[in-house]
C-alpha cells in the first residue's frame, strides 16, 4: 500500500486518506460578475493532466485536515506535500 | 506418437499455421475524410457504422497502442439499458436492440448472451429509488421489474437473501434482455469489418498533435508522420483530456483507474448477472467460467491502468458478503483501465469549439454497453454533420446551459 506523507502527521498508509481534486481552484472573487461559461468553468471544469498534478488531499483518517501535493498522475508518485496556506509549487 | 526419440524436435513445428488475420496492418495514408482517434471499441464501431450505414471508407483509425488494447481489453463486458432519464435509455436501449443483431451484422462470434442483470436494493431508500426507475424504464420500452427477494433467489440462488447479514437484500430490479458480451471478439468483430470495407486500422500510431487552420483542423500529427483530415472524431476514453489539452479546449472529465478482477476458471454457479450499489460490486461468470467481477473507482486521478489493493479488498468483501459461496474462489488476475468521469455520469458527445472535431468522451465506468448504438450515433453525426438525436443531450455545452442528464446513484450503480 502506498504512503502518503501528511505534513502534520508524516508518512500514513493511503487508507486514511480522501481525496479532493484539483488544488488551488478559488471562489470567483466576485460571482456576480461571471457568465454562464466562466461559472460553468469555475463549477464543472478542472484540469486532467497526465503528468505532475496540484491537488488536495485530506488526512480524514488522522488528523482530519487539508494539505496540497504534486503527484504524478501517470506514476502515483508524490513528489511534494505542503500547506493549503503555501502557493502552488511551479510544476515543469 | 512414435519416431526417432533422439532428434529433437524443431520448437513449434507440430502447431497449426496461424489462423488467418482479421485485419491489414497498412501503413497510413497522407490524407484521410476521416480520422478517427482511439481504436478502442467506440472508435472501431464508429468505423463500422461509417462505412455500413453512410458509405464513407476513406477513414483511418489511430491507436497508440494495439486495437482495443485499453479500456475494450478492461471492462467487465455488463450490458444493459436500465437507466432512469429519458435520455440515457434511449441511447443504451437503442445500443441494446444493435447488440441483439450485432452478431449477424459482423458475421463473427460474440457470445452475446442475454442472462439477465438483478441490481440489488440493500436499504428502504435503495429500494424506493429502484422501483422509481422500473418505473420510469417501463414508460421508455426498456423490459425492467422489481422482483422481491425471493424472486432474487430464484433467479441467482447463489445470492445471500438472508436477513440477517449486514447488507440485506431487499428486492432488485431485473432486466431479462440485459447480459453480457465477450469483450475481445466484439473489438475484433467490428475491426474486421471496418477492414473490409477498405478502412486503415493503424495501430502503434499515437497522436501528438493536430494542425489547425482557425476553427479546423486540418491534419493530425502522429508518431507515424501528419495525417491530413477532413473530419476528425475523438474516441480516446481516458485519454481524452490529453488529446483537447493539445487542442487547447477542456471537456470537463476526469480521469480514474477503475479496477476489476477474476477468480479462476470455475463450474457453472452463476447464472446471470449481479450489481449492488450500496455494497458496491458487480458480478458475473464468463463462459470460460471465471467470475467477473468490477467494484468503484480509485478516489484520485490516475492514468497508471493500476489501482490501490485495498479497492479490490473492500471489493472482494461485499462479494463475499453477497455470494458466501465465492470464500474458498481463488483470485487469479487483477488490472485497471482509466475511466473518464463526467459531472453528472453522463456520457459528452457531439460537437467541439472546432468545426469538424467531434467528441466522445465521459462514458466513465458504462461505455462498454454503449458501444454499437455510440458507433452508430458518431457515425451518423459525423455523416451529416450534425449530433444525432440519441446524442444531442449530451453534447459539451449542456454544463454552461445546466440541462445535465444527471444519472449519478441513479443509473443502477454509481459511477
Amino acid at each position: 500500500m502506498q504512503l502518503i506523507e501528511c505534513p502534520w502527521c508524516g508518512p500514513r498508509e493511503e487508507v486514511e486518506f480522501h481525496y479532493g481534486g484539483q488544488a488551488h481552484v478559488a471562489y470567483p472573487e466576485d460571482p456576480a460578475a461571471l457568465d454562464d461559461e466562466q461559472w460553468a468553468h469555475y463549477v464543472f471544469y478542472r484540469d486532467n493532466p497526465k503528468g505532475r498534478f496540484a491537488e488536495r488531499w485530506s488526512h480524514a483518517a488522522g488528523c482530519r485536515r487539508w494539505f496540497n501535493a504534486v503527484r504524478d498522475t501517470a506514476t502515483y508518485r508524490f513528489e511534494s506535500v505542503y500547506h493549503p496556506d503555501q502557493p502552488k509549487p511551479v510544476i515543469p | 506418437m512414435t519416431g526417432d526419440i533422439t532428434r529433437p524436435r524443431t520448437p513449434g513445428a507440430d502447431l497449426p499455421d496461424h489462423p488467418d488475420f482479421l485485419w491489414r496492418n497498412p501503413e497510413p495514408k497522407k490524407s484521410y475524410d476521416v480520422v478517427i482517434v482511439g481504436g478502442g471499441g467506440h472508435g472501431l464501431a464508429t468505423a463500422h457504422y461509417l462505412a455500413k450505414n453512410h458509405g464513407i471508407t476513406n477513414v483511418a483509425v489511430l491507436e497508440k497502442g494495439w486495437l482495443a488494447g485499453g479500456n475494450m481489453a478492461r471492462n467487465t463486458t455488463i450490458i444493459r439499458s436500465n437507466y432512469l432519464w429519458d435520455e440515457s435509455s434511449a441511447i443504451y436501449e437503442h445500443s441494446l436492440k444493435l447488440w441483439e443483431g450485432l452478431e449477424e451484422d459482423l458475421g463473427y462470434p460474440i457470445l452475446f448472451s442475454q442472462r439477465g442483470v438483478l441490481n440489488l436494493a440493500h436499504t428502504l431508500q435503495d429500494v424506493r429509488d429502484s422501483i422509481r426507475r422500473v418505473e420510469a424504464n417501463k414508460l421508455n420500452g426498456v423490459d425492467a421489474e422489481w422482483v422481491e427477494p425471493d424472486e432474487v433467489r430464484k433467479i441467482c440462488p447463489i445470492v445471500n437473501t438472508s436477513a440477517d447479514i449486514r447488507y440485506p437484500v431487499m428486492g432488485a430490479t431485473y432486466q431479462p434482455r440485459a447480459g453480457i458480451a465477450k469483450h475481445d471478439y466484439v473489438a475484433w468483430g467490428f475491426a474486421r469489418r471496418a477492414d473490409e470495407a477498405g478502412i486503415d486500422l493503424i495501430q502503434d500510431c499515437e497522436v501528438t498533435g493536430f494542425t489547425t487552420d482557425g476553427n479546423r483542423v486540418t491534419g493530425v500529427q502522429t508518431s507515424r508522420g501528419t495525417i491530413a483530415a477532413g473530419t476528425v472524431a475523438l474516441c480516446a476514453a481516458g485519454h481524452t483530456s490529453v488529446l483537447t489539452d493539445m487542442l487547447g479546449f477542456r471537456v470537463p472529465v476526469q480521469s480514474h483507474p477503475l479496477q476489476a478482477l477474476v477468480s479462476e476458471l470455475l463450474e457453472p454457479v452463476h447464472p446471470t448477472v449481479v450489481m449492488s450499489n450500496a455494497v458496491h460490486v458487480y458480478v458475473s461468470q464468463a463462459h470460460k467460467g471465471e467470475l467477473v467481477m468490477g467494484a468503484g473507482v480509485d478516489s484520485y486521478n490516475g492514468y497508471g491502468q493500476r489501482g490501490a489493493f485495498h479497492i479490490i479488498e473492500r471489493q472482494m468483501a461485499a462479494a463475499v458478503e453477497l455470494f458466501p459461496v465465492f470464500a474458498r474462489a481463488h483470485l487469479l488476475r487483477t488490472w485497471g483501465g482509466i475511466v473518464d468521469t463526467s459531472p453528472d455520469a453522463s456520457p459528452i458527445v457531439g460537437r467541439t469549439p472546432y468545426d469538424n472535431v467531434y467528441l466522445n468522451c465521459g462514458w466513465g465506468t458504462g461505455g462498454f454497453k454503449a458501444t454499437p448504438g455510440i458507433g452508430d450515433a458518431m457515425a451518423h453525426t459525423i455523416a451529416h454533420g450534425e449530433p444525432h438525436p440519441y446524442v444531442a443531450p449530451f453534447a459539451l455545452d449542456r454544463f454552461v446551459s445546466g440541462a445535465l442528464v444527471d444519472e449519478h446513484g441513479a443509473a443502477a450503480v454509481a459511477h
